[in-house]
């Protein structure tokens, strides 16, 4: 098996022309080929990449003259994995205060935040996930004086300086019972401190002659297969936080957050509402009628599956753990495996995440979680994913769930080549990737552990110590 | 005091023949008062066998659990026991037959390391009872008086995780964390209704960075590992004085030493009665707790959790010591940063006993994913290792680490019948476990909403429990 991973490689290697020139074509050729899209896999499919995009992807496609192949015979070929709600890159060791950028407990800002100046492309978390098949990942900032987390950014895992593929994606936030804490103690304190919070937003947005729904920017669709910028820099002189804003005494938030609110009102950026029982999820969905231009992402939703037809009826997708089946807490009491399934059998978009769920370096997971949803089918009176939409649950769900469809998580043509080559089903315990492609550049697979455990594949030392072999 | 001695008399018969024959009974000397053994049992297991028809289960791939594999095979049980198992055998009248055409049959999985009834599901702070954290010594708690039975997680453990035993031990947050306690896998309406009949005790130990963070915040001994060390010596050469007083009290009689709870359960590692079982991550703290447990007479059962055990893996095997081990988790904390995926492999590769555990609700119900990961890790670095030998962290090894490996974790005729039949391949992630069998009683069935149970805190609440 390790023989396979090593000639594979050899076979991208050994090639005059590395796979991420420009112009230079590479078709992966022979192997079991899934696009993502929740079809079945294909046998014997091709995928072809060019420019660090696919071009084409399925059966009968053809090898285009001059392609560098790459044989995955016996191989499974699938769009990298895209963990739908993280938080990779923004800590290397969880209890080391120093190393954690999760949350911001002692500082005055809450949605202004924004994580995508903390994000760690060199976190041992990014290259141990990238090494199992995660090549994006939604990272959120988490709550810790306000029910606002901050803003959080969609990025890649690739061995380089450059993670962000879109900062400021969305805004997080905490309603249920953490929300309900942050606010104050109660969940009316919750919806209070929510109304001021977007109240203050239209206010300063007012002052500037933004009001709701009327900003021009154009937004990211599914359709969408254009480059959109890696990182839209804010604006210094946004008349949003000019000096000659002059806000009433009458105000909660401070005029850095209630700007970053502004494109919430507005409907220009997502906003992700982390609630778990179906009163809340409800409540949440109502807000709407208040605020007409939500975009909202539900988060959680453990209960979701008890009013999936409100869901599905409000059109609001959903990004939900796999397999919460325990009443953890009394927002969970109708907590089932059969969530995922059901909301997805409702019509409802369901996207899998890791939401607190060792989410700074588990993410990894998501493709066992899938593989479960998958074994549900076998169980009678269980709801479970077909093994397509299962895949599709880790890889074109979240990107269509974040308006990214068109860019991410697919082997469809135009998408970015995040592109894994696995020896094996990767939705089952029994197989590893052998190959990592992002935006159709090759990535390294070795990782601290991978260097601890060939320094200790050999039980005890032999003359020198081991901090010698290297 | 006769209640007492009828105590002390089922305690001796229940415990390990090794610390009952050293401990008599007889008076030393007419003219000193007799001594009398306090209860080593004061709290005895009432589990019963649920019953169950003599049952075959025929046409599966067995592993037993012993590191062998059947193909096309048969096992049969009856009055609890295995009876029977081989690739031809025979259905008696009367019983029950299964054709389990494509599926394996295992031992049920044995969770070395659960929490469950301690740090329940609701996770309020009012079922918050699995750490003491009022001193960092506390062997005087015992895990069984926190556990509440009616925690959904044991149910999910059976249905979802093919769980038949598991063991539950107070929390890492004190060096001697307390006893630790056995149980099937059966909802009780009482403790004692799942307490692992004859299951030895053990005590749950912590080193490294848990005990001196919950009491260096508190500026209290320990603030750092070297008292760590210190703290657990101390306390180690305390009950070093203690069993004496109490051996030659109850050898020779006389005025009766004063008893100390938490000296009694040391007293009871000392004599080999009760089993360590040792919260400890780093590679050089678990050869420290080695070498402390030569000073003072006593063995650990297993290292639990162990991120670096791969380090150490050859201390462990000619130590004797299990490694109880999670799959693939790192770097929640600094002690754990060099977790690495072949950790169990490795482990098991240089000769020691490797063991999987979950520590956690979630994860004790796949620990034959967690297995299967660590397998496939550990073949990927050219470990050549089976799938029926990698059965033995999921039951036997665990079985001998608790002591209970002569009762249960593999399908030896005369153990009990605790077993699973899977619905596939037990060692792929599509895979659940179609029926469980504790003792022989079918306790769990995929196919009969009425073979699985709900607690009383899920009845009535939206799904009941997850039969939804």
């Amino acid at each position: 098996m390790s023989m396979g991973a090593g000639a594979l490689l050899l076979t991208l290697m050994a090639s005059a022309a590395p796979a991420q020139t420009p112009g230079q074509t590479v078709a992966i050729t022979g192997g079991t080929v899934a696009l993502g899209d929740g079809s079945d896999p294909i046998e014997g499919g091709t995928v072809v990449i060019r420019n660090g995009r696919i071009v084409a992807a399925g059966r009968g496609v053809a090898v285009p003259a001059g392609a560098q192949t790459v044989d995955a015979t016996g191989k499974w070929v699938t769009p990298g994995i895209i963990a739908g709600f993280s938080r990779v890159g923004l800590a290397e060791v969880d209890a080391v205060d120093a190393s954690n950028d999760v949350r911001a407990s002692n500082s005055p800002f809450s949605a202004a935040i924004d994580v995508a100046p903390a994000i760690n492309p060199r976190a041992a978390a990014v290259s141990i996930s990238r090494a199992s098949g995660v090549t994006r990942a939604v990272v959120a900032p988490a709550t810790a004086r306000s029910i606002f987390a901050g803003q959080g950014a969609v990025i890649d895992l690739g061995a380089d300086m450059q993670p962000i593929t879109w900062a400021r994606a969305f805004q997080f936030v905490e309603f249920g019972e953490t929300g309900a804490s942050e606010a104050g103690g109660s969940r009316a304190a919750t919806f209070a401190l929510f109304r001021n919070a977007l109240r203050e937003a239209r206010d300063v947005g007012r002052r500037q002659g933004i009001s709701g729904g009327t900003d021009s920017q154009r937004l990211p669709r599914a359709s969408d297969q254009r480059e959109f910028p890696l990182e839209e820099v804010p604006d210094p002189n946004s008349p949003l936080l000019g000096s000659d804003v002059n806000r009433p005494q009458d105000v909660l938030l401070t005029r850095f957050d209630a700007a970053a609110l502004v494109p919430v009102l507005t409907g220009r950026q997502l906003l992700l509402v982390h609630v778990e029982r179906a009163s809340d999820i409800l409540q949440v969905l109502g807000l709407r009628r208040e605020f007409p231009n939500l975009r909202l992402v539900l988060v959680g939703a453990t209960e979701g599956w008890t009013v999936a037809e409100q869901i599905r009826a409000s059109g609001v997708p959903v990004i939900a753990n796999a397999l919460v089946d325990l009443p953890a807490s009394f927002e969970q009491l109708a907590a089932t495996q059969s969530n995922f399934g059901r909301m997805r059998a409702a019509g409802i978009n369901v996207a899998m995440g890791t939401i607190n769920e060792d989410e700074t370096r588990m993410v990894r997971v998501t493709r066992q979680n899938a593989g479960n949803l998958v074994a549900l089918t076998k169980v009678p009176g269980a709801s479970g994913l077909s093994w397509g939409e299962a895949l599709a649950a880790i890889t074109s769900r979240p990107a269509e769930v974040l308006g990214l469809g068109g860019e991410l998580g697919s082997l469809r043509a135009g998408r970015r080549a995040d592109v894994v080559v696995w020896d094996g089903d990767p939705l089952d315990t029994t197989s590893i990737p052998q190959l990592v492609l992002i935006d159709g550049v090759q990535q390294p697979l070795d990782t601290r552990q991978t260097k601890l455990r060939d320094r200790y594949l050999r039980p005890g030392e032999q003359g020198m110590p081991k901090a010698y072999e290297r | 005091m006769r209640m007492t001695a009828l105590a002390s008399v089922l305690a001796i018969a229940l415990l390990p023949a090794c610390a009952a024959n050293r401990e008599g009974t007889k008076t030393a000397s007419s003219t000193r008062e007799a001594p009398q053994r306090y209860s080593r049992d004061p709290f005895p297991s009432t589990y019963r066998a649920y019953g169950g028809a003599p049952t075959l289960v025929q046409n599966v791939t067995i592993y037993d659990g012993e590191g062998g594999r059947i193909e096309n095979g048969a096992v049969l049980f009856a009055e609890g026991k295995i009876v029977e198992l081989g690739q031809s055998v025979t259905a008696p009248e009367g019983a029950t037959v299964i054709d389990g055409r494509g599926k394996w049959v295992t031992p049920g999985i044995i969770d070395i390391h659960s929490h469950l009834g301690d740090y329940p599901s609701p996770a309020v702070e009012a079922h918050s009872d699995g750490n003491e954290v009022t001193g960092p010594v506390r062997p005087e708690v015992w895990a069984e008086h926190s556990v509440w039975p009616q925690d959904p997680g044991f149910t999910r453990a059976l249905a979802n995780g093919g769980v038949t035993s598991l063991h539950v031990l107070p929390g890492s947050a004190n060096l001697f964390g307390g006893r630790g306690v056995t149980l099937k896998n059966v909802p009780g309406r009482t403790m004692q209704q799942m307490k692992f009949p004859g299951a030895p005790y053990t005590l749950k130990m912590a080193c490294g960075e848990n005990p001196k963070r919950v009491y260096g915040a508190r500026n209290q001994m320990p603030a750092s590992r070297m008292a760590n060390v210190a703290l657990m010596r101390q306390t180690w050469a305390r009950a070093q004085d203690y069993r004496r007083k109490w051996d030659k009290y109850e050898r020779d009689g006389g005025e009766m030493p004063p008893r100390d709870l938490a000296m009694d359960t040391l007293r009871g590692v000392l004599a080999g009665e009760i089993l360590v079982q040792n919260h400890c991550y780093r590679a050089d703290e678990m050869a420290n707790i080695l070498d402390m447990s030569k000073e003072f007479g006593y063995k650990v059962a297993a290292f639990h959790h162990g991120a670096e055990a791969y380090k150490i893996a050859d201390l462990l095997r000619e130590n004797g010591v299990c490694g109880a081990l999670w799959a693939d988790w790192w770097g929640f904390k600094m002690e754990a940063y060099d977790g690495i995926n072949e950790n169990i492999p490795l482990v098991h590769n240089a000769g020691a006993c490797a063991i999987v555990h979950s520590d956690d609700p979630n994860g004790i119900q796949r620990l034959n994913q967690e297995a299967s990961k660590a397998l496939t890790y550990g073949r990927r670095a050219g470990l050549n290792i089976t799938d029926e030998v990698a059965w033995t962290w999921l039951s036997y090894n665990p079985a001998k680490a608790l002591g209970i490996g002569d009762r249960t974790g593999s399908l030896r005729p005369g153990k009990m019948a605790d077993l699973v039949l899977w619905n596939g391949n037990p060692l792929s992630v599509y895979t659940r476990p179609q029926m469980v069998w504790i003792d022989g009683a079918l306790m769990y069935d995929a196919n009969d909403p009425r073979r699985r149970p709900v607690t009383d805190f899920e009845l009535g609440q939206p799904g009941e429990g997850d039969v939804k």
